[in-house]
């Protein structure tokens, strides 16, 4: 008997699970075993941490056993990963044993980390000092928000980048319209805390945001490089010593990919894997390809992202078995709802070369979703977001009308931006 | 293109002060965009400038925060003291390369 190659992916959240479900149907299953590790048996839907602290979405909603979202015809092992071992081609696991490889794909994504940031976890670590960037945490910001009286709340940024750079912001908003809603608004003061220049990473976009701030009465600190959480004071504190006190702080950590990339002793400071961010092969070993939050490609770290790598990755996998020269497809298409509250929404379409402008998408002039511009449907677009996620995107379907190349049709490109390849 | 003159070099740069051709930086040149924000270069400063020319000459963008401290060894609180309110952009600024992107 033949005996098979093997195809391991490690990490099955978003774009592990895409990768399994894209490559169970495309692979000769004959030849080739497919198989994917993973140490947490649930799958988060993360997008849907921003709306739990505010009653929004259940626990329900967002977990889902990991196992099942991964069909059929793929091994999936539970276990921790320890390191890759790039010159023996094989993994090793926590348990001790080993995973030999014919190709690997790390998707083992990036999460937040509270103790890289001084007095971060400290005494008002979940009493007055929240994140959402987890399930635990976005269920604990839930209890405290339901006790608020009223005082200064802070959302905050402690270094970018972070996975869905705009979550934070969309957290201010909702807060600002929650809030609005209980009657607390008006005893709440809410500050938006940066160490970017603007609202968002984005000119175009920033300015427009930006606007939004100001127009809700939210107050933007920039530039502020948190230095250090000082519990006692209740105030963040910058290392050009500026302090922003507050009664209840919603930072976003430091974001990092797993130590697993550390150790394997290829990633970059940010335990990131360098990956050459068109064909997404890494930069490790022709063998080893990356995709999701765990690629140091400079485009966002979003689901989106992760669906249109998954198409490009999924063509290049196969072209690898072949022998083939890999395509250079993956442009950094980005595609973001933003919710603004009050029922509204924005989306943002972008890749690495043209940032978000104004327009109308999927379809150019007719919509329905409105690019840079503040309406009902971009909302209800981001809640469909969660039925797609769930339905089409893990199951490696594709969506209608949208391409994994970024469309330049229906936008609304400024002069001067005009230097990306129209 | 804006230039100007420094230190008897004339070097071109962007409106908001960077150099557009790292050809024209040289020592002299760093110390008189030093001056330019109340800095005086040590041999403290030159640590961290030689540290990016490397780093960028190696990626070809000006390092952050947080490779400075785990790839260059050198303190956050340091980079503060020596290049006051926005230590990573000055220290490009006097390094001769551009205002470093922010991320996506
Ligand atoms: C609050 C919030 C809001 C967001 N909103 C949006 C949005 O509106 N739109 C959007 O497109 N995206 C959004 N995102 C981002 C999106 O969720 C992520 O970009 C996406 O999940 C990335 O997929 P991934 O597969 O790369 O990483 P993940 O889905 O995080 O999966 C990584 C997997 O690897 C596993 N793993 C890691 N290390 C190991 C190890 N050593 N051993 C074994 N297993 C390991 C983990 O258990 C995990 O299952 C949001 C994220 C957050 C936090």
């Amino acid at each position: 008997m033949l005996m098979k190659k093997n195809l391991l992916i490690l990490g099955a959240g978003t774009a592990g699970t895409m990768m399994a479900n894209h490559l169970r149907k495309k692979m000769d299953l004959n030849q080739w075993s497919i198989k994917i590790v993973d140490q947490d048996p649930k799958h988060y839907y993360q997008p849907g941490f921003l709306f739990m602290p505010f009653g929004l979405y259940s626990d329900e909603d967002v977990v889902r056993p990991k196992r099942r979202l991964v069909g059929g015809r793929v091994e999936y092992i539970e276990a921790a990963v320890d390191r890759v071992d790039p010159d023996a081609d094989r993994v090793l696991l926590q348990d001790g044993s080993v995973l030999d490889y014919d190709i690997l794909i790390v998707a083992t994504g990036t999460r937040p980390n509270p103790e890289e940031t001084e007095g971060m976890t400290g005494s008002g670590w979940r009493k007055d000092v929240f994140e959402f960037y987890t399930y635990e945490g976005a269920r604990a910001l839930r209890e405290q928000m339901a006790k608020w009286k009223g005082g200064k709340l802070v959302v905050h940024i402690c270094e970018m980048p972070i996975k869905c750079p705009v979550a934070p912001l969309e957290f201010t908003f909702l807060a600002d319209w929650w809030l609005g809603e209980r009657g607390l608004r008006h005893v709440t003061e809410i500050t938006y805390v940066t160490p970017l220049s603007g609202a968002f990473t984005k000119p175009t976009a920033a300015k427009i945001l930006g606007h939004l701030l100001d127009e809700k009465k939210i107050h933007v600190v920039n530039d502020f490089n948190i230095a250090r959480v000082d519990n006692e004071k209740k105030a963040i504190v910058s290392w050009d010593d500026r302090e922003v006190p507050y009664d209840m702080l919603v930072t976003v950590p430091v974001n990092m990919g797993d130590p697993m990339v550390e150790r394997s002793g290829f990633g970059d400071e940010l335990n990131y894997v360098p990956t050459d961010k068109n064909t997404l092969q890494s930069k490790v070993k022709e063998n080893i390809f990356v995709i999701g939050d765990a690629t140091d490609a400079p485009t966002s770290k979003a689901g989106s992202v992760a669906h249109f790598e998954a198409e490009v990755l999924t063509e290049n996998i196969l072209r690898h078995i072949k022998g083939e020269p890999l395509k250079p497809d993956f442009d950094g298409h980005a595609n973001c709802f933003i919710e603004s509250g009050h029922g509204k929404g924005f989306l943002l379409d972008f890749n690495y070369d043209l940032e978000p402008v104004p327009g109308a998408f999927p379809v150019p002039g007719v919509g329905p979703f409105s690019l840079l511009g503040e309406s009902q449907i971009n909302h209800l677009g981001k809640l469909a977001f969660k039925w797609i996620y769930w339905h089409v995107l893990l199951k490696a379907l594709p969506i209608p009308f949208i391409d994994h190349r970024m469309s330049y049709r229906g936008k609304k490109i400024p002069k001067e931006l005009m230097k990306a390849k129209v | 293109m804006p230039q100007k003159t420094i230190n008897g070099t004339t070097i071109d740069v962007n409106e908001e002060g960077f150099m557009t051709d790292h050809s024209q930086w040289n020592r002299e040149v760093a110390a008189g965009l030093a001056a330019e924000e109340g800095i005086t270069l040590a041999g403290e400063h030159w640590k961290v400038l030689e540290f990016i020319a490397a780093d960028y000459g190696e990626k070809g963008v000006v390092p952050g925060m947080r490779r400075m401290n785990k790839v260059g060894g050198i303190a956050t609180k340091d980079l503060y003291t020596l290049f006051p309110d926005g230590p990573i952009k000055k220290a490009a600024k006097i390094a001769g390369f551009p205002k470093p992107a922010s991320c996506v």
